[in-house]
Parts: C-alpha cells; structure tokens; sequence
C-alpha cells in the first residue's frame, strides 16, 4: 500500500514538462491532483517509470470568460471552480456537477483536466463536457490541437490524447439564455463514484416550447453517453410529464449498462430511466425560476 | 528468476510549516505526505486507514483546504503550510472548541476515526462560518469520514452545535479565499 519507486520530475514551465513528456512518453504518468492517480500507485496497480508532477507548472490555473464560454486551466482545482464567481453563472451545468465529485478533501486537489483525461466512466465532469459540447485543448511539442468532447472519449480511462500530449485547458460553453439545468446521480453514499448520473441542460423558446435538449449520461458505458436521438424528440415540443416519460424510457432502452458489483445491468438501465426523466423535470424548472429571478 | 530493475531511490530536501513550526527534512520522492507526518515528524496524530482515499482518517489542512494526506506525496508539500490534529488543541493543553464538541456530545469511541473527522469538521466551519445546513447537507459534508464505532449521531450532533454557535457569533459570513481569487 505504498506507491512503488519512479523517477520524480516535478517541470514549473509547460515546454518542461512537454519535453519530458516526449522523452518518457509511455513510461511516464501525469500527475496533477492525484486524487485518481495516487491511490493506483499505492495499490501498485500502476507502476511508471516516471512521474511528471504538473503542480508546479504555474500558468495552468485559471478560470476565464473567453469565446463564449468558460476556458479553464486544466491544473484548476475543483474547490476553486466550486467557489469561482465566474462558474455558476456562465456554466450553471458545471456549477451543479461540481459538488458530486467525491468529498471536499478530494476537491482540494482534484484537478478539473486532471478529471476529464483520467476518464472514468462514472465521473461527473466528462459527462457534463459531453453534454454541453465542449473541448479541451491538448498540446506537445508538435503544436496544440483541439478535441471535441465527443471526440475525447474513446473507451474506459482511454481518451484520444497521445502518450506525449498534455491536456492544458477546459472549455465549457455558456448557458443561453432561458435554459435550465440538472444533475442527478444515485450513489451508495454521498461522494461515491455514482451508479448512474445525469446531466441536462435545456432551453426553452419564448413559448417554452424547447429549443435546445443536451444530456449525457454517466456510469452506464464505457465511456460517457450522449442520447442524440432521444434529444432531437424532445425539440419543438412543450414540456410536460408525459414527454420525458417517453423520452426517459426511449433512453433507457438505448442503453447496455455494465454489471458490477455495484449494480446490475438491468438494475442501471432502470435508474437511468428515472434519472433522465427527473433531470428533465428539474432542469425545466431550473429554466422557469431563472425567468422569475431575472 | 529475473531481478526487475527499479529507478534509484530519490530523495529531496523539503521544508515546511507544520502546526507553525517550520520542518526541513529529507524525504525519499515516493514517500506519501501521510507517513512523513507519522514516521518523520512523529506526529501519528494523523491516522491512515485506507491508504486509498476512502476512509478520511489522515485528513489535514494544506494551505487551508482539506486533503487526504495519504493522497498526496510528501515531496510535494515543499513550501507548504499543514495543520494536523495536534495543531488543535492550545499549548497548554486546552481543548480546540471542535474536540470540545466531539467530546461533549460523545462523537468518539475507539478515536481511530476522530483525528480526520476532527480535521474535517474543522475545514466545514472554516468555509461555511455561520452557514444554515440542513440535516442532509451536514451529513454530506461528514460523508467522507468512515466511523465504524459511534453510528455517527454524536458526530452530527457536535458538528450542529458548533455551527449554531458560529451562527450566534458571527454576524455576517465572510467570503471563503481561494488561492489566486479565481
């Protein structure tokens, strides 16, 4: 239950860390909030050769209101998105996800890149990435390019990032006006990594007819769902209870949850029926309140 | 049978505060910043469970956040400020008004659990002073700590009379700062 021996490398400029990053390639781990990374070392269920440490790399914490959007550094703490004045108003879905990663001892350090290029399957921010289309800019010593969301994810902990490129920033775009928003999960305790969640964002026409439906889910799939055919049904329509049943169960029936020991495939299909339709119910009332707010 | 070879062994010099006392010590780079506290610094106030995460027991303050000491490497609290469950409590032996809680309200019995959940508690009042918590919020923000003795009613209950009392104390709730007011 100690972390094996490496070699530590601990860069304080983004080119360092890029070189030693393109030296070490495969045989090196990222470190930034360790909150993932530090208990498989501990387990030695990783053994690399070399850590690359990023928390002294210092121009990777930010939070900023660019294009539209939100663009954070990926070595941002979650805590500090979780007290920024920027986060919730601009990125309400984010705001809302925030408080469902682990506890806030694991928020202290845990990093918002540091998240998304882990990539677990039951984690809260990739989803919510998913569901609102972001990116994230990835970088080497090549250059940077930029990864869609649904672009990011390829499989179980894998994303598209090759083995010398570093995730340097998020990018979330703002909520338009008259949307709403929801994040739902169900977990064993608070804190845990979640059975099934939801994310949604929804936004509504003068009417309140909706104009724009993102979901994704989490927990349910190798990697973050996004149920695009059930949300295009939810377009022009009124919101109503009868709706989201329908389109709850379309996504639901969509899905091939893993089973675990957590949960049963069958057992993850039905909570995430109940779990869309719920977010879909809160995120419209979520839309409503704010018109009352404003 | 092959012998697998392993990088050498680095060590580094770190300096520190722990409870306002400065440390400088050498530190092997793989050591967690839980068992320098302990074998190091021979503070074993700091209790380590789980190693993994989990259980809450080495909880302390770095740099005025809660963190899992056992998920941290030692090398990176160089230049750090830490407070530990023996930072608490005043030189002469007088009781931080946090144990004075757990104590009057019975939140411990073996006390494996107490030093992270003291350290938690701690880190909750520091950034929610005088905030109104519901029953489900309060036993949220203690989810991170396991106690597998006290059935945690004595724990909830310490934790809601001290937020009452800040309640009564502070007029105004101050905003939390946050490194670099983001």
């Amino acid at each position: 239950m100690k972390p094996p021996r490496f070699a530590y490398h601990d860069p304080t400029t983004r080119d360092e860390a890029l070189a030693l990053l393109a030296i070490y390639a495969d045989d090196a781990k990222l470190l930034a909030g360790g909150q993932s990374l530090v208990p498989l070392l501990n387990m030695r269920l990783t053994q690399p050769a070399h850590l690359i440490d990023l928390n002294r790399v210092a121009d990777l914490t930010y939070i900023r209101a660019v294009d539209g959007g939100l663009a954070i550094g990926a070595l941002t703490r979650h805590r500090v998105a979780e007290h920024s004045a920027l986060v919730r108003p601009c990125c309400p879905l984010l705001a809302a996800a925030l408080p469902f990663i682990g506890h806030p001892p694991i928020r202290s350090r845990g990093t918002i890149g540091g998240s998304l290029a882990h990539a677990d399957p039951a984690a809260e921010l990739p989803a919510v990435l998913l569901a609102l289309g972001g990116h994230v800019r990835v970088t080497s010593q090549h250059g940077s390019r930029i990864l869609p969301a649904h672009e990011l994810f390829l499989d179980q902990l894998q994303t598209a990032l090759t083995s010398d490129e570093l995730l340097t920033e998020v990018w979330f775009p703002n909520a338009p006006p008259r949307s709403g928003v929801a994040f739902v999960e169900v977990s064993r305790r608070h804190g845990d990594y979640a059975l099934v969640g939801v994310a949604a964002q929804l936004t509504l026409q003068h009417d309140n007819a909706i104009a724009a439906a993102q979901l994704a889910l989490l927990g349910v799939d190798a990697t973050p769902v996004r149920p695009s055919e059930a949300e295009a049904l939810l377009l022009g329509e009124q919101p109503t209870e009868a709706l989201f049943k329908m389109v709850a169960e379309q996504v639901s029936a969509g899905l091939n949850p893993m089973t675990d020991l957590h949960a049963s495939s069958d057992y993850r299909r039905q909570v995430a029926a109940v779990l869309v339709k719920r977010a879909l119910q809160a995120a419209v009332q979520h839309a409503l309140q704010g018109e009352r707010d404003d | 049978m092959t012998e697998t070879r392993l990088p050498e062994q680095e060590k580094r010099q770190i300096s520190l505060s722990v409870n306002g006392v400065i440390r400088t010590a050498e530190v092997e780079t793989r050591w967690l910043l839980s068992d320098f506290l302990r074998h190091t610094l021979q503070l074993t106030g700091t209790h380590v469970g789980c190693e993994h995460g989990v259980c809450g027991a080495c909880t302390i303050i770095f740099n005025d956040a809660p963190i899992r000491a056992c998920l941290m490497l030692a090398v990176q609290a160089d230049g750090s400020e830490i407070l530990t469950v023996e930072g608490l409590a005043s030189p002469d032996g007088k009781l931080h008004p946090v144990q004075q809680a757990l104590h009057d309200h019975h939140g411990l019995q073996c006390g494996f659990c107490t030093p992270g959940f003291l350290m938690t508690i701690y880190a909750l009042l520091q950034d929610h002073p005088a905030s109104e918590m519901s029953e489900e919020e309060l036993r949220a923000a203690l989810a991170g700590n396991l106690c597998r003795c006290t059935g945690y009613q004595g724990i909830v209950a310490a934790v809601r009379q001290l937020l009452d009392q800040a309640r009564s104390t502070h007029a105004q709730p101050s905003p939390v700062v946050e490194e670099g007011q983001i």
